[in-house]
């Protein structure tokens, strides 16, 4: 190629030049446009990220009724606008580790009980005030206060002690924990001042953008902050989220260019979607998962033999293939999957097996029809789920009843009610907390009913274990008593789907959430 | 007192107490559903304390006839209170909801119902032949469609396609009201496209009706145009079917555009009132019924009205 060529490239690149122009000119030069555009997104990339521009996201999972108190977020929309307006004390980087953001330095005791953070010095507030020790303090208090409703009550519940001198967050933990940093990256948990018990939806954050318009379940606008304490992230002059709760809409918002990224591409049209013109769906393996779940304590599926069968007789390959259409990954009954870390790679992965599932099922003493509660509200899916589970569990002599439930009222009449229904995981940063909420004899979802001391010794004793390898190793064992005697069918892990267009770039998922966890508008910019 | 002045007192009299029954109504439903605002707020992650706390703080706990009877007081006083889930104003976010909606009910009213009728009298004039037969099969395949649909193709067409129009109708007060119009194209033609069969047929039937009548032969005979007798002659004689219909589809244009909204991402009443539903957000839900059944019964009240005042022998009673 030209000279000629390369000098409106690296323009371009600069943004010296407008895309349209740099295509038209390329073409003069005999370049054609996929190849011109091809090579506009690698000089980009190369050039490294961009300041200005307006974003505008497409997102599902906003209501009128959201708040920008980050105590009650609970949907897409308010997680994404909690990530982009505010900052936690570390994040998790894509590859699993801590990054730290308000705290500089974290350390912990030798028995992983008390946990120290250095507080980042010249933050600033949106309204100007000083970050201090004292506010992160105030922050975790809020959250660990009954009263705040917070999502985020669960994972504070282990924190006995908060503490505040100087520049220094001291945390001490009930038992070991040598996870505590990772539970402290939650979306819920962005520090405000004092904590946000003057105005807890003030939306006063520290996070590079601040909070210019509200309408919540329409739109939320934000603008750069320009006393952010971080230049390497923030790249755009403003983002724009609106509400598009319509699967249909948002696609067609992202096509016609009036969106720049969506998220939740629903995996069946996302093959149509990435063929689109300068349209690119962007998948990662993630940790959330849907289930099947079975109530350990509860007749017929108190018996392990039946519980086999049932876990023997779901073909999860099909059910990767028909409900996700391959945009994800097959589950081995266990809440774990490679997106976390310290994950044993060699436990055998469980397949659909009808003669074994047969002889487990005449060996239980079972007999007759068995209720399966599903619906359409347990995961995207979920009914048509049932239905081949339904089959798969026909060829090996067991019958599924299947009882379609009404999506309102689901997650308060069946789920953790029911004793076998359909259902689905977010996933956790970390293994300790995907099992601390779920599979704990003490757990307060213990959704299966799972009660295993052997289980929870294992767990706590990989909680205070500080060494990897050693850690590792119990996880393992944890994980395969899950696997072959809990209540838990997890036939697949989904993937993140979300869309974007040509004007964004430096797009890299993180199995920790959608939207590169939450992330898109503070690390992405414009090509 | 003259009879037509109680006439119309009897008519608000009883739109009133028809409005009383509905609020009634609508809270009863809302106590009917499964699951309470509580476990709607906190979802999957709720814990038997934090439901209670939550109960507490709302005033769940109180019976629900005490909680109706406090409200209904309040509204009458004009305050709708403030939203249980997000602690805002029920007025002030009903306020501009609702001028969104009316925005666009006013776009699609001020196409739909000119067209509709103009569309009736030039069917009635070329009946049976083929001008009438297309807008009858043009009118029925839009009605007959689902609205969604239409809304898709219409968005895959304008927006996608050609780039005429946005998909996404999203308004605001900083935008100027040529930007407002150009953003409420589309839903505004789906809605238009939906509404208009109706209006039409039922002023073509009720035209054809009138056009039976001795009177409109003499018209004829006295060698009036066509389309003057039919606008001049026999449509005010129509004029009470007519307007019934007209105003039924403009309640519908206010309160049953929810799929619209959601489709084209419009900010209204129909897609606020949803997602407090979902949340058991009773005084929002009661707020937005009210206003929803006061406006179907007011505009019915005026179709009554208005086609009481348009019969002259009940305008002039002896």
């Amino acid at each position: 190629m030209t000279d000629q060529f390369h000098y409106l490239l690296a323009r371009a690149a600069r943004g010296q030049l407008d895309r349209r122009s740099f295509l038209g000119r390329a073409a003069a030069l005999g370049v054609g446009a996929t190849a011109a555009s091809t090579l506009l997104s690698q000089a980009v990339l190369a050039q490294g990220p961009r300041r200005g521009g307006h974003l505008v996201q497409g997102l599902v999972g906003g209501e009128s009724t959201n708040s920008k108190d980050p105590a009650l977020a609970l949907s897409q929309v308010p997680f994404s606008y909690l990530r982009t307006s505010g900052d936690t004390l570390v994040n998790i980087s894509p590859d699993g580790n801590i990054v730290p953001r308000l705290a500089e330095e974290v350390s912990s005791s030798p028995d992983a009980q008390t946990w120290t953070f250095k507080i980042r010095s010249g933050v600033e507030f949106h309204s100007g005030k000083t970050l201090t020790a004292e506010d992160c303090a105030q922050t975790l208090r809020r959250h660990s206060n009954e009263d705040a409703q917070s999502g985020a009550l669960g994972i504070m519940r282990g924190i006995t002690e908060i503490r505040a001198e100087g520049d220094t967050l001291t945390l001490v933990s009930n038992t070991p924990n040598a996870d505590l940093p990772y539970l402290l990256a939650d979306y819920h948990l962005v520090i405000q001042p004092n904590g946000g018990f003057d105005d807890p939806a003030a939306g006063d954050f520290t996070g590079p953008y601040r909070w210019v318009e509200d309408e919540p379940g329409v739109r939320h606008v934000l603008e750069k902050f320009a006393n952010h304490w971080d230049d390497s992230v923030g790249h755009w002059d403003s983002v724009e989220m609106l509400v598009i709760n319509d699967a249909t809409a948002r696609n067609s918002a992202l096509q016609s260019g009036q969106v720049q990224m969506i998220n939740r591409v629903e995996p069946r049209v996302a093959g149509l979607l990435a063929r689109a013109p300068g349209v690119t769906v962007a998948s990662t393996p993630g940790r959330g998962h849907y289930v099947f779940i079975m109530h350990c304590n509860t007749a017929p599926f108190d018996n392990n033999d039946l519980r086999m069968a049932l876990k023997l007789a779901i073909n999860r390959e099909d059910m990767v293939q028909r409900i996700l259409a391959g945009y994800g990954s097959v589950g081995n009954d266990m809440p774990i999957n490679a997106a976390y870390p310290l994950f044993d790679e060699t436990i055998p992965q469980r397949t659909y097996d009808p003669d074994q599932a047969r002889h487990y099922f005449q060996r239980s003493g079972h007999s007759g029809p068995i209720d399966l509660r599903t619906s359409e509200v347990a995961f995207p899916g979920a009914v048509d789920a049932a239905q081949l589970f339904q089959e798969s569990a026909a060829a090996a002599g067991i019958e599924l009843n299947i009882i379609r439930e009404p999506g309102d009222g689901y997650w308060s009449e069946v789920w953790n009610a029911k004793p076998f229904c359909a259902s689905y995981w977010g996933g956790r940063p970390v293994q300790d907390q995907m099992y601390s909420t779920a599979y704990l004899s003490t757990a307060d979802w213990n959704d299966t009913r799972f009660q295993n001391e052997r289980f929870d010794a294992l767990l706590l004793e990989a909680r205070a274990e500080l060494d990897l390898t050693r850690r590792k190793e119990l996880y393992s064992a944890a994980g395969m008593l899950v696997r072959d005697e809990g209540g838990l069918i997890c036939p697949m892990f989904n993937d993140w789907v979300d869309g974007h267009n040509a004007q964004v770039a430096g797009w890299q998922g993180n199995p920790a959430g959608e939207m590169m966890n939450g992330f898109a508008a503070v690390q992405t910019w414009q090509a | 007192m003259h009879p037509i002045l109680k006439l119309l007192i009897q008519r608000i009299a009883l739109g009133l107490l028809l409005l009383w029954a509905a609020s009634v109504l609508i809270f009863l439903g809302t106590q009917i559903l499964p699951g309470d605002v509580a476990q709607a707020i906190l979802g999957q992650s709720a814990t038997e304390q934090a439901l209670a706390n939550l109960r507490a703080s709302m005033g769940l706990e109180r019976p629900a006839v005490e909680r109706y009877f406090e409200w209904l007081i309040n509204a009458l006083q004009g305050d709708l209170g403030t939203a249980l889930s997000n602690r805002r104003d029920i007025a002030t976010a009903i306020g501009q909801r609702m001028g969104n909606t009316l925005f666009l009910a006013s776009v699609a009213a001020a196409i739909s119902v000119p067209l509709a009728i103009f569309l009736g009298l030039l069917a009635v004039r070329f009946r049976d032949r083929w001008p009438d037969k297309m807008i009858s099969a043009i009118t029925l395949t839009s009605i007959s469609l689902p609205e969604f649909l239409l809304g898709y193709v219409l968005m895959y067409v304008f927006s996608v396609q050609l780039g005429w129009f946005p998909s996404v109708s999203n308004i605001n007060s900083s935008m100027s009201f040529w930007q407002k119009l150009n953003a409420v194209a589309l839903p505004a033609m789906v809605l238009t496209l939906v509404v208009l069969a109706h209006m039409m047929r039922m002023t073509r039937a009720a035209i054809l009706n009138v056009m039976q009548s001795a009177y409109i032969e003499t018209a004829e005979l006295k060698g009036l145009r066509r389309l003057t007798l039919i606008s001049r002659h026999a449509m005010p004689n129509a004029l009470a079917p007519i307007v019934n219909v007209v105003m039924l589809n403009l309640a519908y244009l206010v309160v049953g555009v929810v799929v619209i909204e959601v489709v084209f991402v419009y900010p209204g009443m129909g897609q606020y009132l949803v997602d407090h539903v979902a949340k058991r957000d009773v005084p929002v839900v009661q707020a937005c019924g009210l206003i929803f059944a006061a406006i179907y019964i007011g505009l019915n009240l005026l179709a009554d009205i208005i086609s009481i005042l348009s019969n002259p022998r009940l305008r002039h009673p002896k």
